[in-house]
């Protein structure tokens, strides 16, 4: 651990959402749409020195939580303290200066150059920006100091290049070298490496950490690359439809993944052997919407542990009857199809579901007892037909909390005793069927 | 590292060689017309310049020496080519045309650019309440036909601006702005999402550096040809007026669609003369400047863009590389 523990970012309750703009007519009528939650209600700290892996998929939220620490995209909700200072309301000067201290290096470096500067104006412009130098000259020797610190040596051969001059990895140098010449003491790493060849990757990181070495920076380390992440990270935090779900050191992450969902994110890992299989199982189905995250904890549809405070409800019904049906010969599904009807109205999220047609229960009890192990049937409290409708009620969700377990924190259930006692009360009281 | 005043020149001139870089290396079809047009266009500008040493005579001269010229003489004989029926020297009237259609042509582009750029800039980059009211604004111009708005502005600027040409290019700038505010609005809404927009955002540069540093180069590529274009267009529209009675009136200045319009009636009774040269003049002019358009279109814009190969003979004994350009 390089984190001498002194706290650099401390990150609380932060949320930023995107409001989705509805169809025409709601905007005719002033209706604002949904919001996506990017960022949903995230706590963390970065102590100086230490470099935080910040892991998730694509729309786990965690490039926006990068950006919303930089002040990029503004926080709907939360604070962020940066050297004890609260900095998500800071007015556009302030906002400025604290540039200085913090920088981001994007992903795509074909992108993050200005394709109409030269490499001397793009790295030189932050000192311009913040009156740090006096006159062209030095600007000019302070930029090619700094392009010989990140590898572009000699600096004279890169200087009057254009960004469509370099490669793909010299870029990224140039990028990097732009961030640090302000002397900053946060790099946000926005997928630093993730756009560049095999045999580029590892020479960026190496350089990355030897310039955190000298320039005693601290790193918040994006990326959805758990390998890179392992050689790179003093600290993980996994990320999930906006939540973090596991936080902690980077070995004891590896050696003993607590969060069902990280275990299926390690296991994902591909393995260098093609003569050495190891078992898969990763999780069903897609990242959910983010703007109607799932009931209770995000992941329980896709989880093979989810049990009966995890957030059943309607539209996990919904997708039980289409992956069963799925599955079916086609006579068997245009049957069922017809006597279970629309399933539009189970797109509502609700812990009560009401179906016409007493046939629903028969292929419910005929879907359960085919697959009598599915996470889904723990779920279910109730299911009772009654006047020609099944009434099917699913047990109250549990919000998770994140909470200490061993070396790390995790946010789930199985981890939480309060959590697991309530279902071992509803397990006893449940009506049996 | 010590940088000698010739080094930084050279440093300092290296965006503009990079600017101009496509138009040396355009090839074929696009080098042709680039060229044929700038060739035709150069033509135009020399007679404008020196069109007191080139015209024979003034631009509402008919007389010389106390002898009132001939009224419709044919070319030759001292006119070379012919005289109007007010007795006028239609070479000289248009040599000195050229002057006012590209002084008119000049100032409306010049006008469109400086008001249609930056409001185009400002309005793709902060968005908001201003881009929608702009936007507004400018869909209602375009709704009106060009000419129709011209003749418009033309007729109530008439009275309060005394210089025609003024008036001219004003009723033609109105026309053009809202072609410069679209291209560039839209082509700002795309480049503001760029990541080094937002990298130049978070090195904390105040909005008018990002404005001018990393959009305005990255936008401003596709106006010289629209400039050009409209160049083209903007004769037609002007010539158009004169034609019609509205452009630059006859006593401020010569105008070949005035010419035309007078040589209207001559042309039934066999006098072509009159109606010939200003009408070519005016094609000449706006093919030279669809040319250039064109042409720069075809150099500039990466779609349209033909990269040539050049083969390289490594056999041959010279150091000369031999420059056959192989089609793609």
């Amino acid at each position: 651990m390089s984190g001498n523990g002194e706290v650099l970012v401390k990150v609380d309750g932060l949320k930023t959402y995107y409001s989705i703009r509805g169809s025409f007519l709601d905007r005719l009528v002033g209706r604002t749409g949904a919001a996506v939650r990017a960022v949903d209600d995230v706590s963390l700290e970065l102590r100086k020195g230490e470099v935080l892996g910040l892991v998730g998929e694509s729309g786990s939220g965690k490039t926006t939580l990068g950006r919303t620490l930089l002040g990029l995209v503004p926080a709907t909700d939360g604070s962020v303290e940066f050297e004890g200072r609260e900095i998500t309301r800071l007015s556009e000067h302030d906002r400025r200066l604290m540039r200085r201290r913090m920088q981001i290096v994007f992903q795509d470096p074909h992108a993050s150059l200005n394709p109409a500067m030269t490499i001397a104006q793009a790295v030189g412009h932050p000192l311009e920006i913040h009156g740090l130098a006096k006159g062209r000259e030095e600007v000019r020797l302070r930029v090619a100091d700094v392009l010989e610190r990140v590898g572009l040596a000699p600096a004279e051969q890169y200087l009057d290049k254009y960004p469509s001059d370099l490669s793909g990895g010299q870029k990224q140098r140039a990028v990097i070298a732009r961030a640090i010449i302000l002397n900053p003491v946060l790099l946000v790493a926005d997928e630093p490496v993730s756009m560049l060849d095999m045999s580029v990757r590892a020479k960026i990181l190496e350089l990355m950490l030897a310039l955190k070495h000298d320039f005693d920076l601290t790193y918040l380390y994006i990326t959805h690359d758990l390998a890179t992440a392992k050689f790179f990270c003093d600290r993980i935090a996994i990320m999930y439809l906006g939540r973090i779900v596991e936080i902690g050191p980077s070995e004891a992450i590896y050696e003993d993944p607590k969060h069902p969902y990280t275990q299926a994110l390690l296991r994902a890992i591909p393995e260098p052997d093609p003569r050495r299989t190891i078992p898969r199982d990763l999780p069903r189905g897609e990242v959910p919407d983010a703007a109607r995250p799932p009931l209770g904890c995000s992941f329980h549809p896709r989880c093979p542990k989810a049990f009966e405070v995890c957030g059943w409800e309607s539209r996990d019904l919904k997708e039980l009857l289409e992956r069963r049906w799925a599955g079916m010969e086609e006579a068997g599904f245009e049957d069922e199809q017809a006597s279970v009807g629309s399933l539009e109205p189970l797109d509502d999220p609700a812990t009560h579901a009401r179906m016409p047609g007493g046939a629903v229960k028969a292929i419910l009890d005929e879907a359960r007892a085919e697959d009598p192990a599915e996470p889904f049937w723990t779920g279910v409290r109730r299911i009772e037909s009654a006047d020609g409708h099944v009434e099917i009620d699913w047990h109250e969700p549990v919000a998770p909390r994140l909470l200490p377990s061993g070396q790390v924190e995790v946010e789930c259930h199985l981890y939480d005793e309060e959590a697991l006692a309530e279902a071992e009360k509803r397990r006893r009281s449940g009506i049996p069927r | 590292m010590a940088a000698t005043a010739i080094e930084r020149l050279h440093r300092r001139s290296l965006g503009i060689r990079r600017a101009l870089g496509p138009i040396a290396e355009a090839r074929g079809m696009a080098r042709g017309m680039l060229w044929t047009g700038a060739g035709i266009t150069l033509v135009f500008v020399l007679l404008a310049i020196f069109a007191p040493v080139l015209s024979p005579y003034g631009f509402d001269q008919y007389q010389a020496g106390g002898r009132r010229f001939a009224q419709l003489a044919h070319p030759g004989h001292g006119h070379i080519l012919g005289t109007t029926v007010q007795s006028t020297d239609v070479l000289s009237r248009i040599v000195w045309g050229t002057q006012t259609e590209l002084e008119v042509v000049g100032l409306a582009l010049a006008f469109g650019l400086v008001i249609g750029v930056p409001l185009g800039l400002i309005a793709g980059y902060f968005g908001g309440l201003f881009d929608r009211a702009a936007v507004l604004f400018m869909d209602a111009m375009f709704a009106f036909p060009p000419l129709l708005l011209a003749i418009v502005i033309a007729f109530l600027l008439g009275s309060s601006v005394s210089s025609g040409v003024l008036v001219a290019a004003l009723a033609i700038t109105i026309t053009y702005v809202p072609q410069y505010f679209r291209v560039v609005r839209n082509h700002v809404i795309s480049v503001r999402e760029e990541p080094y927009v937002e990298a130049a955002r978070a090195l904390g540069a105040k909005p008018f550096t990002i404005l001018r540093k990393y959009v305005f180069f990255n936008v401003v590529q596709n106006v010289p040809v629209i400039a050009t274009l409209n160049a083209a267009d903007a004769v037609l529209t002007l010539t158009a007026l004169g034609f019609l009675g509205y452009g630059v009136q006859p006593t401020q200045g010569a105008e070949w669609g005035y010419d035309v319009s007078r040589a209207v009636s001559d042309a039934a009774s066999g006098i072509w003369w009159t109606g010939l040269f200003p009408g070519l003049a005016i094609v000449l002019l706006v093919t030279g400047l669809t040319l250039v358009g064109e042409g720069l279109n075809e150099t500039i814009n990466p779609v349209l863009r033909k990269r040539s190969i050049r083969r390289v003979d490594f056999a041959a004994p010279s150091l000369e590389p031999s420059t056959e350009i192989l089609e793609p």
